[in-house]
């Protein structure tokens, strides 16, 4: 398969572009909702345009009422929002949490699919129980309770988790913290008894949630895929969120690269263009090779996942971590060739770094990453 | 698909046959290379006989077409034939700058009389070229040079000197840039083909810090060169004064070669293998030097995926034409970067300059080589420049 898009791809590329450009701007979503103080930190009209276009949809397969596309397509949309920093519960609902029910049994289908594809849900996944991502220790435990579970433990960092309809929740339904097995996933409704969230304002606008849970209750059909056989789908999950998170990545960094090189072009200092100067063309020339070789990883990584490669595992991570680098290149790049005004909040420049910061964390950093390709590699 | 299929089942088969066991891994020196030409001896039976296999078949030149000395493979089926090529390890038969620069212009630029007779010649190894592009005052700024070919009439007389001629000392003719029009800049040099064993060449080789001398200083001192060898058979490629085109061609397809070096579709990462390599010799890897493996190998398996979409894209036609540049630059860094990690990773092993156990100091004389990559066939900054200007559009860059 071809390293570019092929027709179908480079149509949906152009819609996504069209369709956040207008109305998943800078000023008409990330600024408005952060300034006036929503507590979701998206609008749920625009989340009801995008299951419009489709796109709620997109990883849902056909038979389920979704478009039945892979990751690859999943990243062209992101990489959209991540040009236009819109904020929208794309990546948690439509890509992870989507990726787990598609592992769910039908019933769990019938109750959260519909939602989804209309707009209507919105949905989160619980991962990370502290400040880095760290999926191979999971302390939540969820013990037997009549036909269900108790759920006890906490989740941190639960992006849009005050917003979601249903949370998704790794617990450990047997074995030690550091087990490989013996993993569950569940499907937590939000106003489920015992749980408690507190939400959290971060860096970029966006909110998360503290997930207390104090033996929260849930029925044995809350379960997605198997009691203590949750590992491979969290996998696959996992790597589907950090590929949508380079994506997204690529988009950060896409657009903090363009509008810093109109900035060089327009901004005149000691009599002539600043782009004019070789001290900058060649940081711009050297961030153009950086993003374009994170853009053609995050293909690359796509692809083998779509195909279910045995190298996916490898090349997501691979992929996560230069997006992180490159990305983080093209932000503080921008700020810095910006001058006095990148620093201004009146100015985008600075929301791309903020994006950026948060987008790296996710699902794991390029340090994590990294250690990962290390250890896959044999090292 | 199933004449592609049969197509690798019959080169399997060929290569089985064909390919002598001793050609069946990588080569340890530069004596294992074959270069072909006037002056060159065989190392042994097996390099003989599977370089003569490869002439028969046209598989000096897989891609070229038949009537130049190729086999006239489809891109498809040359791509197969460097896969099974891999699977065993086999060496190339022959090695040449015929075959990677002056072949492509000639396809690209050359007459039909030009290519009957150089292709032929560069196909079967007979003979050796080399370049005579950079001089003294011209490096970066290439076009800036000064060898002067004073017209003759039916020969031009050119005087003066090149740089960095690779193996000019081995080499039968050169393919050389010389001035025709002191006037004009860019339209004023004329791509000129003659023997190195005219009157008035000769060549000086120089060390470098990796002890090796593969570059040569080139002086020409009243040397004839003809403008014709023959019917349709110019002594000089392209038109006359319009070599600077020919040149640009070559350079372009230089910095794709020489960018392909830090990627390939086999690449694994090096961590492992240095880390395994430590582990051997009973020594250990830093956490930090591990880190930076990792970091290391983050970036340079991204860039075979850059590879695969540079290749896939050129194939398209969808690339931008300044892209190798892009390639060139990164690959060539990467390649710097690889170097120093394995010195590292070596620790004072990777020291020795003259011992068996490192065939001679390998580790250390490549990594000193790598330092040319980011000079030779235009620098690491002139790559971010050409970057700036024709894909950023830079303003006066």
């Amino acid at each position: 398969m071809p390293l570019y898009h092929n027709e179908d791809q480079a149509m949906l590329a152009d819609t996504a572009a069209q369709f956040m450009a207008e109305e998943g701007s800078i000023k008409k979503q990330l600024r408005h909702w952060r300034d006036t103080g929503c507590k979701d930190g998206f609008g749920h009209d625009l989340w009801k345009q995008f299951a419009e276009m489709g796109f709620t949809g997109i990883l849902v397969g056909e038979d389920d009422g979704g478009m039945g596309m892979g990751n690859v397509e999943a990243g062209i949309v992101l990489e959209q929002i991540g040009r236009n920093l819109t904020p929208s519960p794309f990546l948690t609902s439509s890509v992870l949490a989507a990726t787990a029910l598609n592992h769910a049994s039908a019933d769990l289908k019938g109750r959260y699919l519909p939602g989804l594809l209309s707009g209507e849900s919105v949905f989160a996944i619980g991962i990370d129980e502290g400040g880095k991502h760290r999926p191979e220790r999971i302390s939540t435990k969820a013990e037997k309770s009549g036909n269900g579970f108790k759920l006890s433990g906490q989740k941190d960092f639960v992006i849009h988790g005050a917003s979601a309809d249903m949370i998704i929740v790794a617990a450990r339904t047997s074995g030690n913290d550091d087990d490989n097995d013996g993993i569950t996933l569940f499907a937590v409704p939000k106003d489920a008894a015992g749980l408690d969230q507190d939400a959290v304002k971060l860096v970029d606008s966006s909110v998360a949630t503290h997930m207390k849970m104090n033996g929260v209750e849930l029925d044995g059909d809350a379960v997605i895929g198997e009691v203590d056989g949750g590992r491979d789908i969290l996998n696959k999950v996992l790597n589907a969120g950090r590929i949508g998170a380079a994506a997204e990545g690529c988009g950060v960094a896409g657009g903090a690269m363009d509008m810093t090189i109109d900035y060089l072009k327009q901004r005149k200092q000691f009599g002539k263009l600043i782009g004019e100067f070789q001290a900058l063309q060649h940081r711009a020339a050297h961030l153009y090779s950086e993003v374009e070789i994170a853009r053609a990883v995050t293909i690359k990584a796509g692809q083998l996942l779509d195909a279910d490669s045995e190298k996916a595992d490898l090349m997501v991570s691979v992929a996560k971590a230069k997006v992180a680098k490159a990305a983080g290149l093209a932000v503080k790049e921008g700020v810095q060739m910006h001058g006095g005004i990148g620093m201004t909040d009146e100015y985008d420049i600075g929301l791309f770094m903020k994006r950026d910061r948060a987008l790296q964390e996710f699902l794991g950093d390029a340090y994590y990453h990294a250690d990962r390709v290390a250890q896959m590699s044999g090292y | 698909m199933a004449d592609l299929d049969n197509f690798r089942t019959e080169t399997r088969a060929w290569l089985e046959a064909n390919c002598p066991a001793e050609m069946r891994e990588p080569a340890r020196d530069e004596s294992d290379i074959y270069w072909g030409g006037r002056k060159a001896t065989f190392k042994n039976d097996a390099q003989k006989a599977w370089f003569e296999a490869c002439v028969a078949k046209g598989y000096t030149v897989p891609a070229w077409p038949k009537e130049y000395g190729g086999a006239g493979l489809s891109a498809a089926e040359a791509k197969i034939l460097r896969q099974e090529m891999a699977a065993i390890n086999a060496r190339p038969p022959l090695s040449s700058f015929g075959i990677w620069m002056l072949g492509p212009a000639l396809l690209k630029f050359g007459t039909e009389g030009q290519k009957q007779r150089f292709l032929n010649e560069i196909a079967r190894g007979e003979i050796r070229w080399c370049q005579g592009y950079s001089e003294p005052g011209s490096g970066s700024d290439l076009v800036s040079m000064q060898t002067f070919g004073e017209d003759k009439g039916d020969h031009w007389e050119v005087s003066g000197q090149k740089i960095w001629t690779s193996y000019a000392n081995h080499a039968d003719w050169i393919f050389c840039l010389v001035r025709t029009d002191k006037a004009d800049k860019y339209q004023g040099i004329t791509f000129m083909l003659f023997d190195m064993e005219s009157q008035g060449v000769t060549t000086k080789p120089i060390l470098l810090i990796s002890g090796s001398s593969p570059f040569c200083e080139t002086f020409f001192d009243g040397v004839e060169v003809p403008k014709s060898y023959g019917d349709d058979c110019p002594g000089f490629v392209g038109e006359i004064n319009r070599g600077w085109d020919v040149a640009k061609y070559l350079l372009g397809h230089e910095r794709e070669m020489i960018s392909g070096m830090g990627g390939g579709e086999g690449t694994a990462a090096i961590g492992s293998a240095l880390n395994r390599r430590a582990g051997k010799d009973g020594d250990s890897i830093d956490p930090c030097l591990r880190a930076e493996l990792a970091m290391f190998d983050v970036d340079a398996l991204s860039f075979t995926a850059m590879g695969e979409k540079f290749m896939d894209e050129m194939k398209a036609g969808k690339g931008h034409p300044a892209q190798p540049n892009m390639m060139k630059y990164v690959g060539t860094e990467l390649n710097k970067r690889r170097h120093e990690l394995m010195m590292s990773a070596g620790g004072s092993r990777s020291l020795e300059w003259e011992s068996d156990e490192t065939s001679g100091g390998k580790p250390s004389r490549n990594w000193l080589r790598t330092k040319a990559n980011s000079i030779e066939g235009g620098t690491s900054e002139v790559m971010l420049n050409v970057v700036s200007k024709r894909i950023l559009d830079l303003p006066g860059a």
